[in-house]
């Protein structure tokens, strides 16, 4: 079945299989900044904005996006930018599997919150699982980010 | 130094949080086959009979595999190098299943759906047999777990299937027996250290396709993709020049992904179908069908003497391998190789044991790989000596562990699987690193404990640890650079990048070489085909091997540009300067690296600069570090907070500190998690209890309070430009620092992973019950 929505900000239609989750419609539609790493709502990497609000997109139902704004990645990418110079500059980076998520996180979180503190972020991620990093770095990367580059 | 050892960001972390297609699976092919495994229900059974005649009737259906259409030749999947120290105790599908979650049979199918619907038409006759399910037991069972024929070692690894010893070492020095009767005080203690699940966020991925030369074309998420390659190769019996394997961007690995688990039935999927195929594991399937930690019991004694001299060790372990061997012999040898050289002026040690085959997932390489568990066991049981000799445990260690200048005589004796190689520590800051660490944490306003007015105790405990670089004489690295016209370069390396950042530092030795920033130097990773020969990403071999092989690579290809610049220039070579940009003769007569290049390609001398460059290490300088812990205990409940973990790391001198950091501290927390919670269970009958991230836990933002991170400064002469490795050093200490802490908190000695609220209560009520009689 064909269902219409915005993504990133421009209207597309496309097909979905009965019973699809968000994640593996956008998948199929090879919007691939969206990971899949649990597949049951508990590691965080496959986070989309619905209507500007995290979500994550193993657990909405593609069909249930009829008419609703989703944003990834791809559609902020000068807000990602700034996200991911923050990251570098705080050396943030791992393997980057979770980074997608992370940054449409805390983008929201700066718009919902633009004096988070550590404490704040920390629990604001929480749902965002990383083996990688120790999580410290990426609080000082979001500290710079929503100081507006300063940390 | 211009670029190493300076801030410099990932090379790809803007291209990866874009979202652009980096990792495995966004490079498959649109229309790839659904490749699904049937998976054992049974902890150990024999397949009697099987019949997939509905599944393949079942329109969708492509292909159906079982034991009895794959060809069947014994391998190992554990990347190692060659020939492996690990058993080839592993079929592509067998007659007998050996854990629950083990590999039936495969299906490929045009989509997930029919994939699935397969699976439940295929029928299988299982006999049921009776499980090895603890390790204590596992030896002589009446259940044999390998019993099949065709199975074996490379080499002499005490590999003795019919008793489930996958293998089996020993080694001595000195007379521990009399040396331990010797000594005014002895401690002996058994240590046990659980199962750890990698948890890497990216599952095991992996495609292939038949490529325009009708070759087979691999993409897998895979720390050793030139293994890959020849182990496919060997098992798959097909001509190693008909393969390619291209490991893209992969989202951790810890070690999880040093071995095949997806690749060797989407592989012949797609050899059979000649249609692209793939295979990505459910997160059920990374927990119960992938790997997980060795577990071991570790039975150690220590003997020292009234001063606090430490005399001798003995350490015995038995560890657990799971259902198949892959790994087996080499984590349990770095439990003694990586760990017992702390402390090398005893008069005697032995070390040896058993690793045992139980019908569990199987158990396979893991960052600290040994290393982890042997430090559990044996910071610990140093703490509990200086208690019964009322010895600071600080100067305790300070007094009888490697300083710069040593040896040990483990390093020649044991090595991976075979002889080791000797070697003096050239740098090792141990010392160093413990006195930063005290004054980082506050040690002595803090040792042992302090009771808060709310009745809570802050505590704190260390351990300290080390572990290699690489493996000497076996892992290989090489790296090619390539000029092109502008003066811009190509690195290509076969080193794996897992999320490590090894394209990053890499790119930063030949930068700083070449003199030149880092965007002038394009690198290129894991391509069989394209980049030259690595082992891969494991036993902290990358920056070190790798580093070396890019650095006499870019010093070749300076030479080469000199060279070139002076027949330009018309003079001598010794009369050519170069500053990265500009070629200057002594008469001061100029040419810059850009014109120099559009000289090669377009107009005189016209030639490829291309240079190439090996490095197989000769010996493995250990990176050292302190590790200090402050808990926040509650003496009511057990449960307590980390306040604050503070590392100092002497890993030679970073290439890239931030990066290296980050590889501290993301050990220092996955450490954490085995130390106080991460654990994998079974039911009685053998089904993993801990499959999806509910049941298995892993650290998040909340779980560690404050990390203190610090490199000491240290120059190891025989490394890239001083650096020794990090990628496992971080997560060593944790168990054996936090364990020190409990106990400094309780009086309640754990010796048991993970140290959970539980024990902690039950430990603190037993004390209880002792002070009351
Ligand atoms: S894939 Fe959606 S939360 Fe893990
Ligand atoms: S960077 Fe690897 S999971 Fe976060």
């Amino acid at each position: 079945m064909k269902i219409t929505f915005m993504l990133n900000d421009r209207k597309v239609t496309w097909d979905a299989l009965p019973g699809e989750s968000l994640l593996d419609f956008l998948r199929r539609h090879h919007v691939v900044s969206v990971k899949k790493g649990c597949d049951g709502s508990t590691c965080g990497v496959c986070t989309v904005l619905m209507n500007h609000k995290p979500v994550l997109a193993c657990t909405v139902l593609a069909m249930r996006c009829t008419g609703e704004h989703i944003h990834t990645v791809e559609g902020l990418a000068d807000e990602v930018e700034k996200i991911s110079e923050a990251f570098g500059i705080e050396g943030a980076d791992q393997c980057g599997f979770c980074n997608p998520g992370i940054a449409l996180s805390l983008y929201a979180l700066k718009r919902e919150n633009s004096n988070a503190e550590a404490s704040e972020i920390r629990q604001y991620l929480e749902g965002h699982l990383c083996r990688c990093s120790g999580y410290q770095a990426q609080v000082k990367a979001a500290l710079r980010y929503i100081g507006g580059g300063q940390s | 130094m211009k670029v190493v050892n300076q801030y410099v960001p990932s090379v790809d972390g803007k291209g990866i949080m874009l979202g652009r297609p980096a990792f495995t699976d966004d490079l498959a092919e649109p229309n790839s086959l659904i490749v699904k495994v049937l998976r054992s229900p049974h902890a150990f059974a024999k397949i009697k009979g099987i019949d997939t005649k509905a599944a393949e009737a079942l329109e969708g259906v492509e292909l159906v595999l079982t034991h009895k259409n794959v060809p069947q030749k014994a391998f190992t999947r554990a990347g190692q190098g060659y020939p492996e120290p690990s058993p080839h105790d592993k079929f592509i599908l067998d007659r007998y299943v050996r854990y629950v979650g083990d590999e039936v049979a495969a299906v490929a199918a045009v989509d997930e759906k029919t994939a699935e619907e397969a699976l439940r038409l295929i029928e299988v006759d299982y006999e049921v047999l009776e499980p090895v399910l603890d390790l204590e037991t596992a030896i002589d069972h009446s259940s044999v777990i390998h019993p099949e024929e065709g199975i074996r070692e490379m080499f002499p690894i005490g590999f003795e299937p019919k008793r489930n010893i996958a293998a089996s070492y020993a080694m001595h020095v000195g007379d521990v027996d009399e040396t331990l009767k010797s000594c005014d005080q002895v401690v002996r203690e058994t240590f046990y250290t659980q199962a750890q699940a990698h948890a890497m966020m990216e599952p095991h991925t992996v495609n292939a396709r038949m490529d325009y030369q009708n070759r087979l074309l691999i993409y897998s998420s895979t720390q050793t993709p030139f293994h890959v390659r020849r182990i496919l190769s060997q098992a798959l019996d097909v001509p190693i020049s008909r393969i390619r394997v291209i490991k893209p961007r992969v989202g951790g690995g810890f070690g999880g992904k040093q071995a095949l688990h997806g690749e060797m039935l989407v592989a012949l999927t797609t050899l059979r179908t000649r249609k692209p195929a793939k295979m990505v594991f459910s997160r059920q399937e990374v927990f119960e069908s992938s790997y997980s930690r060795h577990p071991m019991r570790i039975d150690i004694a220590l003997g020292a003497m009234k001063d606090g001299t430490l005399k001798a060790m003995d350490c015995k372990i038995l560890s657990d391998t799971g259902a198949y061997g892959e790994h087996a012999l080499t984590v349990f040898m770095v439990a003694g190789s990586k760990v017992l050289p702390l402390y090398n002026k005893v008069d005697a040690v032995r070390f040896g044991g058993q690793v045992v085959y139980t019908n569990k997932t199987p158990a396979g390489a893991y960052r600290g790989y040994g290393a982890i568990q042997g430090n559990f066991a044996l910071e610990s049981a140093i703490d509990m000596l200086c208690e019964q000799l009322e010895i600071d445990p600080i100067q305790f260690r300070q007094k009888n562990m490697i300083a710069e200048g040593e040896s040990s005589p483990i390093f020649e004796i044991m090595g991976e699987g075979t002889e080791g190689t000797a070697m003096t520590m050239e740098t090792c800051k141990l010392d160093t690193c413990v006195q930063r660490g005290l004054e980082l944490i506050d040690w002595h306003n803090k040792y042992p404990r302090r009771i808060l007015p709310n009745g809570r105790i802050k505590s704190v405990g260390m351990a300290i640890a080390m572990q290699g670089s690489g493996i000497p004489y076996i892992d290989m690295g090489a790296a090619t650079i390539k000029l092109n016209d502008d003066g811009f370069y190509n690195l290509m390396v076969g080193a794996t990048d897992i999320g490590q950042g090894s394209d990053t530092i890499l790119t930063q030795i030949a930068a700083e070489v070449l003199m030149t920033t880092v965007d002038r130097v394009i690198v290129y990773s894991s391509d069989s085909d394209l980049t030259p020969f690595d082992t891969g990403a494991y036993a902290s071999s990358t920056t070190y091997v790798s580093g070396n092989a890019v650095l006499a690579t870019a010093e070749k290809m300076k030479l080469m540009l000199l060279e070139e610049a002076a027949k330009a220039l018309g003079c001598a070579r010794e009369s050519v300067r170069f500053d990265g940009q500009v070629f200057t003769t002594d008469s001061e007569e100029t040419i810059t690296l850009s014109q120099l290049s559009n000289r090669l390609y377009y107009n005189e001398d016209q030639q490829q600069l291309t240079a190439t460059a090996s490095y197989v290490g000769t010996k493995s300088p250990p990176p050292f570090m302190a590790g200090l812990i402050e808990i926040d205990l509650d003496p009511e409940t057990g449960e307590f907070d980390i306040v604050d973990y503070v590392s100092v790391v002497d890993c030679g001198t970073a290439i890239n500190p931030k990066l290296a950091i980050g590889q501290i501290e993301g050990g220092i927390v996955q450490g954490l998690g085995m130390a106080h919670f991460e654990d994998v269970k079974y039911t009685k009958q053998g089904r993993l209890i801990t499959n999806d991230f509910l049941t298995y836990k892993i650290p998040t933002q909340q779980s560690v309070k404050n990390l203190q991170t610090e490199i000491v400064h240290s120059y190891e002469a025989s490394g890239p430009f001083g650096a020794k490795s990090v990628g496992e050093i971080g997560i060593d200490t944790p168990p054996a620092a936090l364990a020190n802490a409990v106990y400094h908190a309780t009086g309640v000695r754990i010796t048991s992973l993970p140290i959970t609220a539980e024990k902690r209560m039950a430990g603190i009520t037993a004390k209880k019950g002792e002070q009351q009689s």
